[in-house]
């Protein structure tokens, strides 16, 4: 191979690693003083390149020089570190307490109410931004040209690198934000006004996402999907070179930097799977990262998220439920086929939503990417009934469970090595890798249209025995894992959560229990997935993707995390509201972020650990402990 | 009967040698106290016989079985129950629901898919949490009970396995002084009926004095002294270095009230 061409693939990965270090900066900066994982980082960042393209070609036409373009490009990136202070003054300064779970969800609820604004702003159209005066050319590098821009950007790095290691280094500001980063508590202890130190800690970070974001306007037109494919990267560099370490932020950018640029020779398809094996080889054999430290025990014992206690039905609950069946199983001989359509979605996602309980209320393993086994059944089922192999209906519907198990086992060996906020970050990774294995390998996935033409067996293709092939096989599934729940394997796990020391002591196996609750959970979600494929007819990767996996656990939260039956009422509540409002509205993702926020917020135990208080109350006691 | 045989036990963090050449032995039904000034090595030394730490060397031998080095939850297999300085339950449980875990645990069911968990071993916890004294509160949420009945319930879910060893790391830190004699009380009586070896760490010294057989006195890591009560406390050495006068007067008070 020529040198030549080996030396600019190099320099091209420098400045994407360059890029990527600017934005990763931001977040780790931000997780290491406030411990909250911003989603809303990708949105920052989003709003740069869009604040860029609206800022820099005015400027440009007051004097056309590289300097009017990079104030530009710095205004933008300042404008977005003051929506940062807005997000902290607003919402973050009121969850800082709230388990990470909901820190999670309740910035992913700003990404959704971004995403909506931006479109409303903007435009749904593309906009490209101009090119940076008398950086329009190639330089010749060996012999071969290459973008002036580029070599700028090379250099952007390592000097924000600098300059933070000054600004950390040499001021009160920055020696606040290395203290609090290995210790918030003793910080707070030690006197220091924590609400301004976290409102200046945002609008650092978000200001590097937003330079991030300016800078690439020469490259890269400004979209409103940047935020999504943008937070996935930011967080792989940031697990990487472990969480809260800017050093690690920049060691980590330049390994996939690299990887990116060369892996894309020898496998072009799989670039995105190399960036995530990368991630999953450097969380096995160092778990916090090539820089990171382990959490410091914070010294106090936590209440453990998730489901308190178990009991039984009462009685008035036991026949709530049977009605609610009952309805259920009887819309097919009272509503029309839009409403058996609806209600067969719901069954589908009351078994996906539960098996995610599974995993975090009970578990209490917080997975941000359960779409990927909901997803790997769809796709089992789809190309097996569709593939070469013209499969019926009956044999794909067992593949389903079987590949998602399969997938889930897979995934779940590294997953439950670690713990806490890297377990989900993992978990998002992974089924970052499956979105991307069903986007790229098109030749036999479809790539981003996927594939149509899943029907049912002609027997199951009526729209009513369809939904009753639906609600017999997910009501059974759905018994049968609560049935676990209240199994020695159920209490085993909750065990493990409460305490992984204790079980350690008395002889359990955590990480295999958990283990098997993964690839049992996953299982549970690939027949949902399979038994949602024949119903839409087709499949697409959209079904394994990042919003269908945060659908997933607003389910469970809006149910009540607390709660054993929670999601199912979730689950139906969701998805009916997402159905009867999606079509009235433009701001369908406005509305669901603002609502995210206000029910986390307000209600931290869901709508069913919200009703089971109130009923406490009533009767005049002590919020009920244990849920059915 | 020679149950537990611990031998140059050595245990480095860094630098620190937090474990020096450890060597001990426990007898089946023997109360063996280890005490010692903060920072001694203690709990290292006790984390390394329950598996919670690795040993950098040396030997540990239960009924002649070598255990040194394996996980927690083969050292408990072997015949080890354990307390844990911070009591450790399962918080989202009942009290008979985290002795009927142990038992799950030892009878190896823990994946049992279909069972009802609440049901199984039920007598038989409610027999273990009547030997502490819990029975009657077999039915509330272990979050929900004073430290001092923790502590019971925690030394029920050890004695789940029916172990052979008992380790047991600071098991009155934390407790009322009455609470504390009456666990130190039942821990004997228990260890004696049933020829329980326990091994257990310290700063009471009226609890160590009381009911120890033996007692180890570990400094920066090395055992500087070890014999019955009466042979630690009229060691000069141990004298100076950690008991003081205070120490001494307490240890005299201990004794009369176990004479008494």
């Amino acid at each position: 191979m020529d040198p030549s061409f080996l030396v600019l693939q190099a320099l091209s990965g420098f400045a994407s690693a360059s890029s990527q270090f600017i934005i990763a900066s931001g977040l780790t900066i931000v997780f290491g003083v406030t411990r909250i994982v911003n989603f809303a980082h990708g949105s920052f960042y989003m709003l740069g390149a869009y604040l860029a393209v609206t800022i820099v070609p005015r400027l440009l036409d007051v004097s056309y020089s590289p300097a009017a373009f990079f104030l530009g490009v710095l205004l933008s990136a300042l404008l977005v570190g003051l929506i940062g202070v807005a997000v902290e003054v607003l919402l973050l300064r009121r969850i800082y307490r709230v388990p990470e779970l909901f820190q999670l969800l309740a910035t992913f609820g700003v990404v959704l109410i971004v995403e909506d604004l931006v479109l409303k702003v903007w435009g749904p159209v593309d906009i490209a931004g101009p090119r940076a005066p008398s950086l329009r050319h190639g330089v010749e590098i060996l012999g071969q040209r290459f973008p002036a821009y580029e070599l700028v950007l090379i250099a952007v790095g390592p000097l924000v690198l600098g300059l933070l290691w000054l600004l950390m280094h040499r001021t009160r500001f920055g020696v606040l934000i290395r203290a609090a980063t290995q210790d918030r508590e003793m910080v707070g202890a030690l006197g220091v006004n924590q609400a301004r130190l976290f409102t200046l800690t945002l609008f650092l970070g978000a200001s590097l996402a937003g330079l991030g974001g300016a800078l690439q306007i020469p490259r890269l037109p400004a979209n409103a999907h940047m935020d999504l494919s943008v937070i996935t990267d930011a967080f792989v560099v940031t697990v990487i070179g472990g969480m809260g370490s800017v050093p690690g932020a920049f060691v980590a950018a330049l390994l996939i930097g690299q990887l990116q640029a060369f892996g894309i020779l020898i496998f072009p398809k799989v670039t995105l799977v190399l960036v995530f094996a990368l991630m999953a080889v450097v969380l096995v054999v160092k778990p916090w990262g090539l820089f990171g430290r382990p959490e410091a025990a914070s010294g106090r014992v936590m209440p453990p998220e998730g489901i308190p206690g178990l009991r039984r039905f009462r009685p008035a609950e036991t026949v709530l439920a049977g009605l609610a069946v009952l309805a259920l199983l009887a819309v097919p001989l009272l509503g029309d086929a839009y409403k058996v359509k609806v209600a067969t979605e719901i069954l589908v996602f009351a078994l996906a939503a539960f098996s995610l309980q599974f995993l975090v209320g009970v578990g209490g393993l917080v997975s941000f990417g359960h779409a990927a086994y909901f997803g790997l059944g769809a796709y089992a089922a789809g190309l097996l009934v569709t593939g070469p192999f013209k499969a019926p209906m009956e044999l794909a519907l067992v593949a389903a469970p079987l590949a998602a198990g399969i997938g889930a086992a897979l995934f779940g060996f590294f997953i439950v090595r670690l713990s806490g906020i890297y377990l989900a970050m993992l978990t998002l990774a992974f089924g970052q890798i499956v979105y991307a294995i069903c986007f790229q390998w098109v030749e036999v996935t479809g790539g981003d249209n996927g594939v149509v033409g899943v029907w049912p067996s002609s027997w199951a293709s009526g729209r009513t025995t369809y939904f009753y092939l639906v609600a017999a096989l997910s009501l059974t599934a759905i018994v049968a894992l609560r049935r676990v729940i209240y199994a020695p394997f159920g209490y085993t796990l909750r065990a493990a959560r409460d305490s992984a020391t204790r079980a350690e002591a008395i002889g359990l196996d955590v990480r295999t229990h958990r283990w098997l609750a993964f690839t049992l959970a996953g299982a549970a979600a690939g027949l949902a997935g399979g038994l949602y494929a024949f119903m839409k007819g087709s499949i697409d990767p959209t079904l394994t993707g990042i919003p269908l996996s945060i659908d997933f656990l607003v389910m469970v939260l809006v149910g009540g995390i607390q709660t054993v039956m929670g999601p199912l009422v979730g689950a139906a509540f969701f998805h009916a509201l997402k159905d009867a409002v999606m079509p009235l509205t433009e701001f369908w993702r406005l509305l669901l972020g603002l609502a995210i926020i206000a029910t986390v917020l307000a209600f931290p135990r869901g709508l069913a650990g919200a009703a089971e208080s109130l009923r406490g109350r009533k009767a005049g006691l002590e919020p009920v402990e244990a849920s059915a | 009967m020679t149950l537990l045989v611990v031998e140059g036990l050595t245990k480095r963090f860094g630098g620190v040698a937090a474990a020096k050449d450890v060597s001990f032995t426990l007898d089946a039904g023997e109360m063996l106290a280890i005490i010692g000034p903060n920072g001694a090595g203690k709990s290292t030394t006790f984390n390394m016989v329950g598996g919670q730490l690795k040993p950098d060397s040396g030997t540990i031998a239960l009924d002649g079985r070598s255990i040194a080095g394996l996980p927690a939850r083969a050292i408990w297999k072997a015949g080890v129950g354990r307390t844990f300085q911070v009591a450790q339950t399962f918080v989202s449980m009942t009290v008979a629901e985290n002795v009927q875990m142990a038992l799950l645990s030892h009878h190896g069911r823990s994946r049992s898919l279909f069972r009802d968990a609440r049901a199984l071993h039920r007598d038989e916890a409610l027999g273990l949490l009547a030997g502490v004294g819990m029975r009657q509160d077999a039915e509330r949420s272990v979050s929900e009970l004073a430290y001092g009945d923790v502590k019971r319930v925690e030394l029920a879910v050890a004695l789940a396995s029916r172990p052979k060893l008992l380790l047991m790391d600071e098991p009155t830190a934390g407790m009322a002084p009455r609470e504390r004699s009456g666990l130190m009380a039942l821990t004997a009586e228990v260890a004696r009926t049933n020829r329980i070896g326990v091994l257990y760490t310290e700063h009471d010294m009226e609890a160590v004095f009381a009911h120890a057989d033996r007692v180890l006195v570990l400094v920066r890591g090395e055992i500087i002294a070890a014999g019955t009560p009466e042979e630690i406390r009229a060691n000069p050495r141990v004298k100076q270095v950690y008991l003081g006068e205070a120490g001494t007067e307490a240890a005299m008070r201990a004794r009369r009230k176990a004479v008494a």
